[in-house]
């Protein structure tokens, strides 16, 4: 474009005009509208969540025994929230009357203070859209994140858990947000908007995936369901568990996130539950590496585990037949016993009520697949 | 190599200081060519250590093999030979199929990258020139994390295709960009390099937000890694290290010459553009290739060049071949800590290459304290 080039004024102004309008069209399919908006919900009080950064105590201080009704609600708070709860208000409609607000909540980001009963939550974290829905508490979901795929009806939207966007996320004029993690600015974004924010991490074994449903009953007003949640999810855990052979000795797994042999070693929430079962991780020998090593090929053939478990069929599409086919794995026994296990990739990696599940395809899998001798029976 | 220590400097003539054979490769010098041939003794030395570090690859690993019985199964492995190797199965599986491939293709894909990057650095005339220099990671990166963002694709051949395709993709934009902005040196090549490198970054970065699922996967990749898909990966990229090496040390002598200048070149009859080009579509089948099976394992292609070009000359007659020797050595080396460091965990060998390679260099720049 000769004319253009001899005038480099000419040329950086259409530039910039091609980045405007770009960046307009961009920011137009976006959703937020109403950027300038009034603070989302004017009734919330943001003064009483002001010293939510200081007092960050771990929540793993060990959660008191999931059947009492609220474990990890703080007590400093108004004690009403916990006592109005008991579990013979099963599936009572109800259920929002059980929680009297203003609650406090020991999340892992703090306490949180909510005034009133959350109308609209938006959900950054998978398995916490699991338990919220599985709480009764999914008529108060507005969205969820991309990755929410489950139950059906949670209401997907493209907002991030990995690089939440504040005012997309304020856009939904939420009463309530609850992520996963917080990689920068979502506490305090939201914070100064007056929103409260609930940050649960990967449970770090049961009873913490427990606490995390129970407080997330006391936060949305359905503690009477979230007990009974938990105690569903005791009870038939409990049972899969004793239904299983006596073991002569410990069995050993492999566990795969990822084709480049990713694992998980006993010290992760996925680990604890194998131990449940009476598993061990052959990436305990990789502790050195921390709670997800990445495993050297001939280790996972020379270790030649029990059973080997896939949790990475959706990503992947790995298969029996396709870990079976790698250099070097066919004469391993799990392979030779029909012992690899094809996982849901988002079962094995969430940590809310759908762990049952998992628990169950483990504990078939063990049942009908025991080796010779490594069982009473 | 003519050691000079012992010559007073008073004595020295400065023309025949460094017996030519070290001659810098920036150091304008008018009295011909320097007769410069690959020693025997740096040939014996060259392949002494590719044969000890690909020995050492094969002796050690997490699957605690002895390394008696190693040797043994090795010898057995020798067509016409059969012993008792005393190795189960699995055992056998483990050294045949996991361990062997695996010390291969880091021979493989260490000799390539350093060929290619002490081709580019020749072509270039630039001392930072490095296999990735025109636009090959970023492509090659951005077909990687295609595939396994959307095609699931780090357990199929599909993935090294897709970095392969992906890395030539790079180059091409590069090298028509950089045609299409004209100027006879290669700084306008490398510039746009630069530009596609940053562009097509910046698309797969976006793809790998989008699928942040995937992004251990892409990590792995990207950090570098030798395959675990066996003898697979290695006959995949044979064919082209083989051609794209053919190619760029029949061109060792052209190289030399265009280390003298581009006019000086084109005054002793030699077309410099044209033995630019070809070159650096070996380089770059080369390092693709390399690239498709390993992911981006930084450093080599600079360090085992410049690393030869101190020890043993500037010449590329030197260099070339050394390149595919050492380089192959050092990578096996490199493969031996990532996957005894934290055993049986593995570490992406980019780490080990760059944390140890650096010192290394540093120490042989300061010991040969000659400028580059």
């Amino acid at each position: 474009m000769p004319p253009l080039t001899s005038r480099p004024a000419a040329r950086l102004f259409v530039l910039l005009t091609t980045l405007a309008v770009f960046a307009a069209a961009c920011g137009s399919t976006d959703d937020v509208d109403a950027t300038g908006a009034a603070p989302p919900t004017a009734t919330t009080v943001p003064t009483t969540v002001a010293d939510t950064q200081a007092s960050n105590e771990p929540t793993n201080t060990e959660p008191s025994a999931p059947d009492s009704a609220v474990p990890s609600v703080n007590e400093a708070s108004e004690p009403a929230a916990g006592e109005s709860a008991t579990n013979d208000t099963e599936g009572s409609p109800a259920a929002t009357e059980e929680s009297s607000y203003p609650v406090t909540i020991a999340a892992d980001n703090g306490e949180v203070t909510i005034d009133q009963q959350p109308q609209r939550i938006v959900s950054l974290s998978p398995t916490a859209t699991e338990m919220l829905f599985a709480i009764g508490a999914g008529d108060q979901v507005v969205a969820v994140d991309e990755y929410s795929n489950y139950p059906a009806e949670a209401p997907t939207t493209d907002l991030s858990g990995f690089q939440p966007n504040v005012e997309a996320i304020l856009a939904e004029e939420p009463g309530l947000v609850v992520a996963a993690s917080d990689p920068g600015d979502l506490v305090t974004g939201l914070d100064a908007a007056g929103v409260p924010v609930l940050i649960y991490d990967a449970a770090t074994d049961l009873d913490d995936s427990y606490a995390q449903i129970e407080q997330l009953g006391a936060a949305t007003g359905h503690l009477g369901d979230a007990a009974e949640v938990v105690g569903q999810m005791q009870t038939d855990i409990d049972a899969l568990v004793s239904e299983l052979p006596t073991l002569k000795r410990p069995l050993t797994y492999y566990h795969e996130l990822d084709p480049s042999l990713f694992s998980v070693t006993g010290d992760t929430f996925i680990g604890e539950v194998y131990s449940l079962l009476g598993l061990e991780s052959v990436a305990d020998a990789a502790e050195d590496a921390g709670g997800y090593p990445q495993l050297n090929a001939e280790f996972v053939a020379e270790s030649d585990p029990d059973f080997v478990f896939l949790a990475d069929t959706l990503c992947c599409e790995v298969d029996a037949e396709e870990f079976a086919s790698r250099p070097g794995f066919e004469g391993l026994a799990a392979v030779q016993r029909d012992a690899v296990v094809g996982l849901d990739d988002d079962v094995a990696s969430r940590w809310g009520p759908r762990i049952v599940e998992f628990i169950e395809v483990v504990a078939d899998a063990v049942t009908e697949n025991m080796p010779e001798g490594a069982s009473t029976q | 190599m003519t050691s000079t220590r012992d010559v007073p400097p008073s004595t020295r003539s400065p023309d025949r200081s460094d017996g030519g054979v070290e001659q810098g490769a920036d150091r304008p010098f008018t009295p011909g060519l320097p007769v410069a041939r690959l020693s025997w003794r740096w040939w014996l030395a060259g392949w002494g250590c590719l044969i000890a570090a690909v020995l050492l690859g094969v002796m050690i690993g997490p699957a605690g093999l002895a390394p008696s019985t190693i040797l043994r199964a090795l010898i057995d492995g020798l067509p016409g030979v059969s012993l008792d190797t005393g190795l189960t199965e699995r055992q056998a599986a483990v050294l045949w199929q996991i361990r062997m491939p695996r010390v291969v293709l880091g021979a493989l894909v260490g000799g390539a990258l350093s060929l290619s990057g002490a081709a580019y650095q020749g072509t270039f005339r630039n001392p930072l020139a490095d296999p990735y220099l025109l636009g090959v990671a970023a492509g090659a990166g951005l077909g990687a994390t295609v595939a396994i963002a959307y095609f699931g694709g780090s357990t199929t051949l599909l993935l090294p295709l897709a970095a392969f395709g992906g890395a030539l993709v790079g180059v091409a934009a590069t090298y028509t960009l950089g045609r299409s902005i004209g100027g006879r040196s290669g700084a306008t090549i490398i510039l746009s390099g630069v530009a596609v490198a940053s562009f097509l970054t910046a698309i797969q970065t976006f793809v790998q937000q989008r699928n942040d699922d995937t992004l251990r996967d892409v990590y792995a990749w990207i950090l570098g890694r030798l395959g675990t898909a066996g003898w697979g990966e290695v006959l995949l990229i044979l064919p082209h290290l083989i051609v794209a090496g053919i190619v760029i040390l029949l061109h060792r002598r052209l190289l030399d010459v265009l280390a003298v200048g581009e006019a000086e070149a084109d005054t002793l009859g030699v077309n410099a553009g044209r033995v630019r080009l070809t070159v650096v579509l070996a380089a770059t089948l080369a390092t693709a290739a390399a690239v498709a099976v390993s992911g981006l394992i930084g450093f080599v292609g600079i360090i085992v060049p410049h690393t030869i070009r101190l020890l043993a000359g500037a010449s590329y007659r030197v260099i070339l071949p050394l390149s595919v020797l050492l380089g192959g050595a050092f990578l096996v080396l490199a493969d031996v800590l990532a996957r005894t460091l934290l055993s049986p965990a593995e570490l992406p060998i980019g780490v080990v290459t760059a944390f140890f390679g650096a010192p290394f260099f540093f120490v042989v720049l300061r010991t040969t304290r000659r400028s580059l």
